[in-house]
């Protein structure tokens, strides 16, 4: 399997802030990549650099083998939707396709036409009095109709109502379904990447904090509660992601290769929402004890 | 891309051939009576030597029409740094639609070279027709004032506005680059734009090319008045109507050695100037037997050289300009 | 054609409600060989989920012998469930039942039963086929 971005060592620092470190991982091509993290964790930091947008401080990044914003090849690759989806207010909607031909070598003007009409988008409505979600829709299509490898959305669903986030990952997973591209999504709302997303990409506090296949590590996580224990009684292949106690119950979130078969536990499922807040609490805990943080994948 | 610039730009395009049109209707309507008053009245009045009731008649007419045709001339260029060029990146920036542009098919670079090319092409082009036209339009006063050289007259004819145009593109253009905000952008260019100018007519304009010199007979008519010098008192000429067409730098009154009259000299020639009375008839025999007027000059015939000049100075900092902003932007900033 | 649906809320993976769905329609007949299930890009443009899910979920099928996916025209049902044997059930209601009684006969009350039961399940079912 080929990757779609690799990165190495990757930091970025604006000013005297840090908004991404230490950031090294390989995201493989063909998934739908769900990347979550709390505002300003750096997530559209990393989308920004994956697109050539900004440049690293520290480390590299490739892009499916070509660095970011290297020239009309590696641009036409990689399809992208900013936040808050920007658009041209005085330009109408068939100007913004006309804009995508004309940028773009590979334009598929069919598929956006196509696209635009099932929508419902009025070709000659200027964009600045289309609603969020028609916004966001248009931008999408311009992303899609490029025919890129891969898409790179960051926050795209975040100012849209619940019917129209619902069209947006209708129409998303549509694309992918017919065209086979591979999606990074990025958002702070975890509900919707559940039923989307094949791999993650936890980011808390600038730095990378889990990263995998979601069904590899659904299966690695854990949530078990039983009599009070202490953790360190624990076996030593059980890593505690999150742990609560009260006097006679204890109840841990913990990460393990085989399934638990101690009957003294209760085994609950752990959903995607359970495992990436556990993981932000770690991050949180651990970087107020001790700043240096090494890489928790 | 060339496309898509102009359809980014066909507005701003249309707006400026709307404004063509107006100028060029209103100037064709009112252009040829002032040919016609001036071959009727003020061509034969060179022969009868009773010329100013007839050219004040002539510069008289469509006096709005000839203050508005200046003023836009002068302005048009200012205009289109502000108006075309500050908001051309900096516009970008600010709504974040660069997010947008710069993640198509095409390159930054690629982007920026043909909106600044296609604006500027555009610019320099309109008010190039502008300039042609009011230049044809006020031929017969122009003729008639014979003030061509004039600072402000010279910056709003003939060639000189095409380069101020394309100067004060690149200058909006680059500063929208740099500080991202349309509107401190356009108080850039606004303050750029005037100061550069002035410098360049104050200080570079006269000396583009050496100018000539030559003697003239010390007249009563060009003598003045006295100057307050710290060497003493001198004696000022005037530099107006002693070489019609022509940009007088200066008229001194110099002997043949080039010094000029001294204190003593003048207390005798003329006596009136402890008294403070104005007689420069005596004065006039006793220094024309010593002393002539030695003018600096450009002659009618350097005006188009100047103007071509000019006109490299500013294209050549305009595209010194472009130059810049298409290497600054390859830089990776957000 | 079957209208899949997802019960986000019951912690069973997608994958595993969609092979279920289509058991379920076998079962009350709903479905029946020849049938064609919906294209992935059918079912993902009205469930929002992500495709590989659905393709996961038809080869999941494939392998129980229930479908067969035919490359350009699309998945269709070839099988249908295997009728568990009537005496084979009513054997094992016995067993159980003799279970129980021996169970509660030991002092065990039906949440200690429940408890046995759910472990054992699991454990038995853990690896392999759903």
């Amino acid at each position: 399997m080929t990757t779609a971005i690799a990165t190495a060592g990757l930091a970025k620092r604006y000013g005297r802030t840090w908004a991404l470190r230490d950031c090294t991982v390989a995201i493989p091509d063909g998934k739908v990549v769900g990347l979550v993290g709390p505002n300003g964790a750096g997530k559209t930091t990393l989308l920004q650099l994956a697109v050539g947008l900004v440049g690293p401080t520290e480390g590299t990044i490739t892009v499916l083998g070509g660095r970011p914003g290297a020239g009309p090849a590696q641009l036409q690759l990689v399809g992208y939707v900013a936040q808050d989806t920007p658009t041209y207010p005085t330009l109408s909607v068939a100007d913004h396709l006309r804009m995508g031909g004309y940028l773009n070598r590979n334009w598929d003007e069919g598929l956006a036409e196509a696209r635009i009409g099932r929508l419902g988008l009025d070709p000659a409505q200027h964009a600045g009095s289309l609603s969020g979600g028609q916004r966001a829709q248009l931008a999408l299509t311009l992303a899609v109709a490029k025919r890129p490898e891969i898409l790179l959305l960051d926050e795209p669903v975040a100012g849209l109502d619940p019917l129209a986030r619902r069209e947006f990952l209708q129409s998303l997973m549509e694309d992918v379904a017919r065209h086979g591209v591979s999606v990074v999504l990025s958002s702070h709302l975890i509900a919707d990447l559940e039923r989307v997303c094949d791999y993650l990409v936890v980011l808390v506090d600038s730095r990378v904090r889990v990263c995998g296949e979601v069904g590899d590590l659904l299966a690695a996580h854990h949530r078990i509660s039983g009599a009070r224990r202490d953790p360190r009684s624990l076996p030593s292949d059980h890593e505690v992601i999150e742990e609560s106690h009260t006097d006679r119950q204890s109840t841990y979130l913990v990460r393990t290769a085989g399934p638990i078969l101690d009957p003294a536990w209760t085994v609950t499922p752990v959903t995607l929402d359970d495992l990436v807040l556990a993981y932000m609490g770690q991050a949180r805990a651990r970087d107020a004890r001790r700043p240096a943080l090494g890489l928790v994948s | 891309m060339i496309k898509f610039a102009w359809l980014q730009f066909r507005v701003q395009a249309a707006v400026a051939a709307g404004g063509l049109v107006v100028v060029a209707v209103v100037l064709a309507a009112t252009g040829p009576n002032l040919v016609h008053l001036y071959d009727t009245t003020v061509a034969p009045c060179a022969a009868r030597h009773d010329c100013s009731a007839a050219t004040t008649a002539l510069t008289g007419t469509d006096g709005p029409v000839q203050v508005v045709s200046d003023f836009l001339v002068l302005l048009i260029p200012l205009l289109i740094g502000m108006f075309w060029g500050a908001p051309l990146v900096a516009r970008e920036f600010e709504t974040g639609t660069f997010r947008l542009a710069w993640t198509q098919g095409v390159t930054r670079t690629r982007w920026l070279a043909v909106k600044l090319g296609l604006g500027a092409a555009v610019g320099m082009a309109a008010t190039g027709l502008l300039s042609l036209m009011v230049t044809w339009w006020s031929s017969p006063l122009d003729r008639v004032r014979g003030n061509l050289f004039d600072p402000l007259e010279f910056g709003v004819r003939g060639l000189v506005p095409i380069g101020y145009a394309a100067f004060a593109f690149a200058l909006g253009l680059c500063a929208g680059m740099v500080v991202r905000r349309t509107l401190p952008a356009m108080l850039a260019v606004l303050v750029g734009f005037f100061t550069v100018r002035e410098v360049v007519t104050k200080w570079v304009r006269p000396n583009l090319i050496a100018p000539l010199h030559t003697k003239l007979a010390v007249t009563a008519g060009s003598l003045v008045g006295f100057d307050e010098t710290p060497s003493g008192m001198t004696v000022v000429a005037t530099t107006r109507g002693i070489l019609p067409n022509s940009w007088v730098y200066s008229n001194q009154v110099v002997d043949r050695a080039g010094h000029a009259p001294t204190q003593a000299f003048l207390n005798r020639a003329c006596p009136f100037l402890t008294t403070g009375q104005a007689n420069f008839q005596a004065c006039t025999v006793h220094l024309a037997a010593r002393y002539h007027e030695l003018v600096t000059y450009q002659p009618a015939s350097r005006y188009w050289p100047l103007q071509w000049g000019e006109l490299a100075i500013f294209v050549a900092l305009a595209a010194a300009l472009a130059a810049g902003c298409v290497w600054w932007i390859r830089r990776p900033v957000s | 054609m079957i209208d899949f649906q997802l019960d986000t809320a019951s912690g069973v993976a997608t994958y595993l409600q969609l092979v279920q769905q289509v058991r379920q329609a076998l079962q009350l007949g709903l479905l029946k060989p020849g049938d064609q299930l919906p294209t992935a890009q059918q079912v993902v443009a009205k469930l929002a989920i992500n495709p590989n899910t659905v393709l996961k979920a038809y080869r999941d099928l494939e392998r129980l012998g229930l479908v067969r996916a035919r490359p350009g025209q699309g998945t269709f049902i070839v099988g249908t469930l295997p009728r568990t044997d009537p005496a084979l059930q009513a054997d094992y209601l016995a067993q159980m039942a003799a279970w129980l009684r021996s169970a509660r006969a030991s002092g065990l009350g039906p949440d200690d039963i429940e408890a046995i039961y759910r472990t054992a399940l699991r454990a038995c079912f853990a690896e392999g086929v759903a």
